[in-house]
Formats: structure tokens, sequence, C-alpha cells
């Protein structure tokens, strides 16, 4: 079937569907019943699953993030929401001291199933505290692994790939994505869940981007379409692992890169994919690959201050309008 | 009480009412945008409390903390501004609603990760202490902020080093869309503090009277060195959590039994022997209209110009308000550099 979707209803189908399919799925965190989650996601499963499996929590993020690591390890295959990823700081002890470490440290006798879904990123003007994208404090813990669907395709697909893992999977999904639209197409086959997907073909340069900034990527690649520059956009869907393959392969054909990240530049994720990208294809890059990211401050809340202080489709453009292109 | 103080509070509590009712018209207008949590019903909580506070009292707040602001003395113009995200905003626009902070008048902050307040109140009470000073520190958060670990944590700190702190509750039964019955085992806040051996109790905070008067008393104890202690204080918001929630979780029966208890017509009925009120005070809170549009009638024609006069004022304030947020100039990305290396520019660096 092939519909057009909004990219919480296609979060809030796939839970659906993996909580009618398996009794052992559940879902928690802070308002997800009752009200029907912060940004829609869990809109009517607690009439349909009842309070137990869709389960209101008090504001306690690193308990009930523990919880759901407990439940895990015995077999349960919890869903905790954490309302914004800036709440995620307070569970990160559950997260990274609990989640990534058990299976490992009990010798793989622990599995875990377990999923994490926190919305992150730049909104509109929610101030320091609340525009916080902590993907990379996530990437550089090893035993987690993190989707970042940028379509309502992908936020199904991963979604529900990330409730059949084993392994515990953090989804980072965007505040500004959630009332997107898109096609879902149940008929297609899912890619697998950390595979990048080429969504623009181009000859002249390549840009690595993820979440929504690969659609801001997109936006820019069409312009400098218009400009006769080629640009092939590569949209990662997921920081670890990363898909090197299909960067390496794009890279050999456009010889220049940029990678975009609405993150702060300062040891940020596009500091992994340039210097690992460096080093496995230094000769096949004619110039040096370009970072375009968040500069290195806390979100301020004036709006212009706001949108300056993160990537924007002239910020890319200019970046791509620098490289010496062969004529 | 006396008849100035009880005039001065109900001044105030129907400016914040003004204020948050302008700033709600204003994000609506689309002025600015991101969270507005707003404050009417729960005017008595700051009010009552922030009047009785000294200039030397520190005051550590949530991101609804317009209110206590205003209250504390930062200027309406100050706050409507940071509002707008302007440069003559109390926090020069990189703050904006939830980050209110105003240094001068001891204003600690307003904190948008539930759960922050109480370790930043112990550690300014930590301060006090090695300082040897007779101030207190008053420390803000809600009902949902309880059963976050640092509330345990903190609370036991203070209770073993003494520390001079006000914890109040401000509980106004919910945790955005979750009752209290079904975020808290005990629903009694003020009872947890007993696990810490610090002294606490339950007042109703819809009654601005005996906000103050309670928190008056407790302060002078803080100071003298009695310690810490919890006060709850029961209260109710008029709006949704924020301008995003419309609040239809909430049976409308519960909504209008508050509604009735409107802080601003308690404190205005206070007044009523020398201060007879008018439909101007009953106008506030939607259910004490008809309750003082009889006594309306038995008004002193001098004393209802008196309460005109302060409602215009008020009103005139307000505008002023968000005439200075509007002409204020954005901030530069230089001046948010500025903001942020504030601190570095003695040091050498590299
Ligand atoms: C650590 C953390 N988790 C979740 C949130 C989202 N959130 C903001 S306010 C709020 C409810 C807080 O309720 P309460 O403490 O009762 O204060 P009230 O808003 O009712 O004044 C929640 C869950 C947050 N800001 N911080
Ligand atoms: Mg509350």
């Amino acid at each position: 079937m092939h519909e057009e979707i909004l990219y919480w209803q296609a979060l809030n189908r796939a839970l659906d569907i993996a909580m009618a399919k398996d009794s052992s799925v559940f879902i928690l965190g802070e308002d997800v019943g009752l009200f029907g989650g912060t940004y829609r996601v869990t809109e009517g499963l607690y009439s349909k699953y009842g309070e137990a499996r869709v389960r209101d929590t008090p504001i306690s993020e690193n308990s009930f993030t523990g919880l759901g690591v407990g439940a895990a390890m015995i077999g349960m295959r919890p869903v905790v929401e954490i309302m914004t990823v800036n709440f995620a700081l307070l569970a990160l002890d559950a997260i990274i001291n609990m989640a990534a470490k058990i299976p490992f440290m009990s010798g793989g006798q622990y599995a875990m199933p377990l999923v994490i879904r926190m919305p992150g990123g730049v909104a509109k003007q929610l101030a320091a505290q609340h525009s916080q994208r902590l993907e990379h404090t996530m990437m550089n813990v090893p035993g987690l692994r993190i989707a970042v669907p940028s379509t309502p395709q992908d936020a199904f697909w991963q979604f529900s790939q990330a409730i059949e893992s084993d392994d515990p999977i953090i989804l980072l999904e965007h505040e500004l994505l959630y009332f997107t639209k898109g096609v879902l197409d149940s008929s297609i086959e899912a890619l697998p869940m950390h595979k990048a997907q080429v969504r623009r073909k181009g000859k002249h340069l390549t840009i690595i981007s993820y979440s929504k900034h690969a659609l801001v990527s997109l936006q820019a690649a069409e312009q400098l379409a218009q400009q006769g520059i080629d640009t092939e956009v590569i949209d990662l869907r997921s920081l670890s692992p990363i898909d090197w393959e299909t960067c390496i392969e794009s890279i050999q054909r456009t010889h220049r890169l940029i990678v975009v990240e609405e993150d702060c530049k300062f040891a940020g994720a596009g500091a992994e994919i340039v210097s690992e990208l460096t080093e496995r294809c230094f000769f096949e890059l004619d110039e040096a690959p370009i970072r375009v990211a968040g500069m290195n401050i806390p979100t301020p809340f004036n709006a212009k201050l706001e949108a300056a202080s993160i990537p924007q489709v002239e910020d890319i453009v200019a970046a791509a309008q620098g490289f010496r292109l062969p004529s | 009480m006396e008849r100035e103080q009880v005039h001065k509070m109900l001044r105030d509590m129907l400016r914040a009412r003004a204020f948050e009712e302008r700033a709600a018209e204003e994000y609506s207008k689309g002025s600015f945008a991101g969270f507005l949590h707003l404050y009417p019903g729960e005017e008595a909580v700051a009010v009552g409390v922030i009047h009785a506070t000294e200039p030397a009292d520190y005051i550590v707040t949530t991101y609804r903390e317009h209110v206590h602001a205003l209250v504390r003395g930062t200027p309406s113009k100050a706050i409507m501004a940071e509002l707008f995200g302007r440069r003559d905003g109390i926090c020069k626009g990189m703050g904006g609603s939830m980050h209110l902070f105003d240094a001068e008048r001891r204003f600690m902050g307003g904190y948008a990760i539930v759960g922050e307040t109480y370790p930043i109140a112990i550690g300014v009470g930590y301060a006090i202490l090695l300082r040897n000073l007779p101030e207190a520190v008053i420390c803000f958060f809600g009902d949902g902020a309880v059963n976050q670990g640092t509330f345990h944590e903190s609370l036991n700190m203070a209770a073993l080093w003494r520390l001079p702190v006000l914890f109040v509750c401000e509980n106004n039964h919910y945790q955005i869309g979750t009752e209290i019955h079904r975020h808290s085992a005990q629903t009694d806040v003020y009872k947890r503090a007993s696990a810490y051996n610090i002294p606490s109790e339950k007042i109703n905070g819809m009654d601005v009277l005996s906000v103050y008067s309670t928190t008056e008393r407790l302060l002078k104890q803080i100071r003298n060195g009695g310690g810490p202690y919890l006060l709850e204080l029961e209260t109710y918001r008029f709006r949704g959590h924020s301008m995003a929630d419309p609040g239809t979780y909430r049976p409308s029966v519960e909504v209008h039994s508050f509604t009735s208890q409107d802080p601003i017509s308690i404190a205005a009925h206070e007044l009523e022997s020398s201060y007879p009120t008018a439909e101007e005070i009953a106008k506030v809170g939607p259910d004490c209209i008809t309750q003082l549009t009889e006594q309306a009638q038995q008004t002193g024609h001098l004393l209802e110009q008196d309460l005109e006069l302060i409602k215009k004022d008020i009103e005139n304030e307000i505008d002023a308000a968000v005439d200075f947020a509007m002409n204020s100039p954005e901030p530069t990305m230089d001046e948010c550099w500025l903001c942020f290396q504030n601190n570095q520019r003695a040091e050498t660096l590299l």
C-alpha cells in the first residue's frame, strides 16, 4: 500500500503493529498514555493496549530508562520515550553505563532489546536547554546503535526494525520532522536499518547529512543544480554504525565532499565522518572536505540568532560554490 | 495584616495576571515563539512568597517564572523584551521565557530541565553557610518535579548540613497532562520531607495572605539558622501547561472548583471591609463576578475609583512594556558571542 502520511503517524503505525504482534512490546514515558504523547506518537494506543503497556511515568528519566533496561534483560521489548534529548542527559547512566554495557559485561549472556526514542534538534525558539543535539554523545559509546530517520518511510522502517533488534537502539527523531509528510509504501522491502541512501544522484560533489539536515541539503542541491552544480546527496539514516561503503563509492565519482550537520561543529558527527572518509579515500579527494555545521555556542533564544547558529540552505550553497569545479 | 501589605499584594497579583495574559496575546500574534508557560491561577504563590523575602535572599525557580521575576522587582519591560528575544531583555535576548536571570535582584534563574532548581539552591545555601550570613534561598519546584532524583539527593544534603533553604512546592496537581495521583504514590508532597528530617507543611496556595505570613515566619527561622523547610502550596493553573497545551485533559468540574477560588478575588475579599471592591476585580476571576456584584452595589465611589486607577496604571505599565519590547533592537551575533565568552575576557587561553 502506498499512502501519504505524517512522520509521527509513521512512528505510531510502527509501534501499533509491533504491539499487536508481540505482547512483550510496551512503551513508557512522560505523557505517552492518557495525553497521547507530546508529539502524538502514541496517540490511540493507551485505549487500545491499556495503561500497563502504555505507561505514563513520573519525571524520573534515569530510573524509568533503567526500568527499560531491566525489563529488556529478561526478554521484554521496551520502548522508552524520553520527551526530548535534553532530558536524556538525565538518563545517561541508564543508557551508557547500563544499556550499552550489560550485554558485553555479561559475556553475552544478556541481550538488550531496548529502544530509546527521543526528539531533538533546534526547533523554534526553545532556547539553550531545549535545543540540543546529542548525537556526538551517543556516537562515542560503543554498544549503542543510532538511527536518525528523516522521512516517514524511514521512521516506519527503522522503528519497526529497532523493536525487533536485540541490541539497544537510540532513535533520534527531529522535533521539526513530526509534522512533515511523505510516502509510506508497505509493499517495498525495508532497507537494512543502518544502510545509507542516496537521495539525489550527482556528479560534481557529494553532500553527506542525516535527519532534518538531509532534507535541507536536498534543497541546497536543487539550488546548486540551477547554477549547473550537480550535487549528490547521501542521507546516512544511521550514525552508528555508518554505511561507509555508500559514502566512499560516491566520493570515488565526485571527488568532493561536504558534510552537513545541525550539531555543533567541534567534535561532532561531521568530525568523525570527515576524518574516516579522509583516511579511507584521501587520494580520491580533489579538495579538502568541508563541514557545514552548527556554531559552537549554546542556542540563543532570539529567532534570528537561533537560525544563524545552525546551517541554512544558503550556507550549504555557499560552501559548494567554494569548490573549484572542473569546467 | 496591614492594609498596605494586602493592597501591594493585590496590586502585584493583578499585574501578574495582566502581564501573563498580554504575553499570551503577543505569543498568539507571533511576536515570539518557543515554550510559554503561564501563571494565571497561581499568583498567590509567587506573590505571597516573594513579598516575604528580603533583598538579600535568593530565588531559584523554574520555566514558569515571569511572575516570580516581576514580583521580585525585575522591570516588566525587561521581562517582556526578553520574551521577545530582544537586546534590552533581562538576559539580552539569549535566554527567553524559560530562562530569566536577574543577578542584581538575586534572581538565580529560571530552569527548564525539571529538577534543576534543588541542586542550584543548595549550592547557594552552602555558600551562605560558608559566609555565615543571615540570608535564605527560596527554591521553587512543581509537584511533578519531586520525582526527579535531585529532589531526594538535595533534600538529604540540605538537611545533613542544615542549609538555609526554603523549598516551595507549587502544587498545581499536574505534570503537564499527568494528574498527581498518576505520577506520585505519595500525593502529600510535604510528607516526603520527613524522610530527610526536614520539617514541612501544606497550606492553601490560593490564599495569598496565609502564603505571605507563613513564608515570613519560615524565612525568619531559616535566616536564624533553623535549617531547611519544605512548604507545599496547593494551587491550580487556569490555563494549559504551556501555550502548546489546551489543557483539555482536565475535568471541567475540577477547573471550576479552582477558578472559583481565584487567588485574586480572595485577596480582594480581604480588602472588602475597608476597600469594597468593584466589578473590575470581579472580572479577573470568572466565578467571583456574581459574588462581588452585590458588594459593588454598596461600594463607596472613591474607593472604586482607586481600584480603577490601579488597573489603569497596570494597563499602562503593560502597554509600555510591550512597546518597549517591540522597539528594542534584535541582538547581533557579536553580542551573542560576547555573552558566551563574557568570562574569558580577562584570561589568556592560548
Ligand atoms: C528532566 C525533564 N523532563 C521532562 C521535562 C518536560 N516537562 C517540562 S515541564 C514538565 C512538567 C512539570 O510539572 P511540575 O513540576 O508539576 O511543574 P508545573 O509545570 O506544573 O508548574 C515536564 C514533564 C523537562 N522539562 N525536564
Ligand atoms: Mg505541576
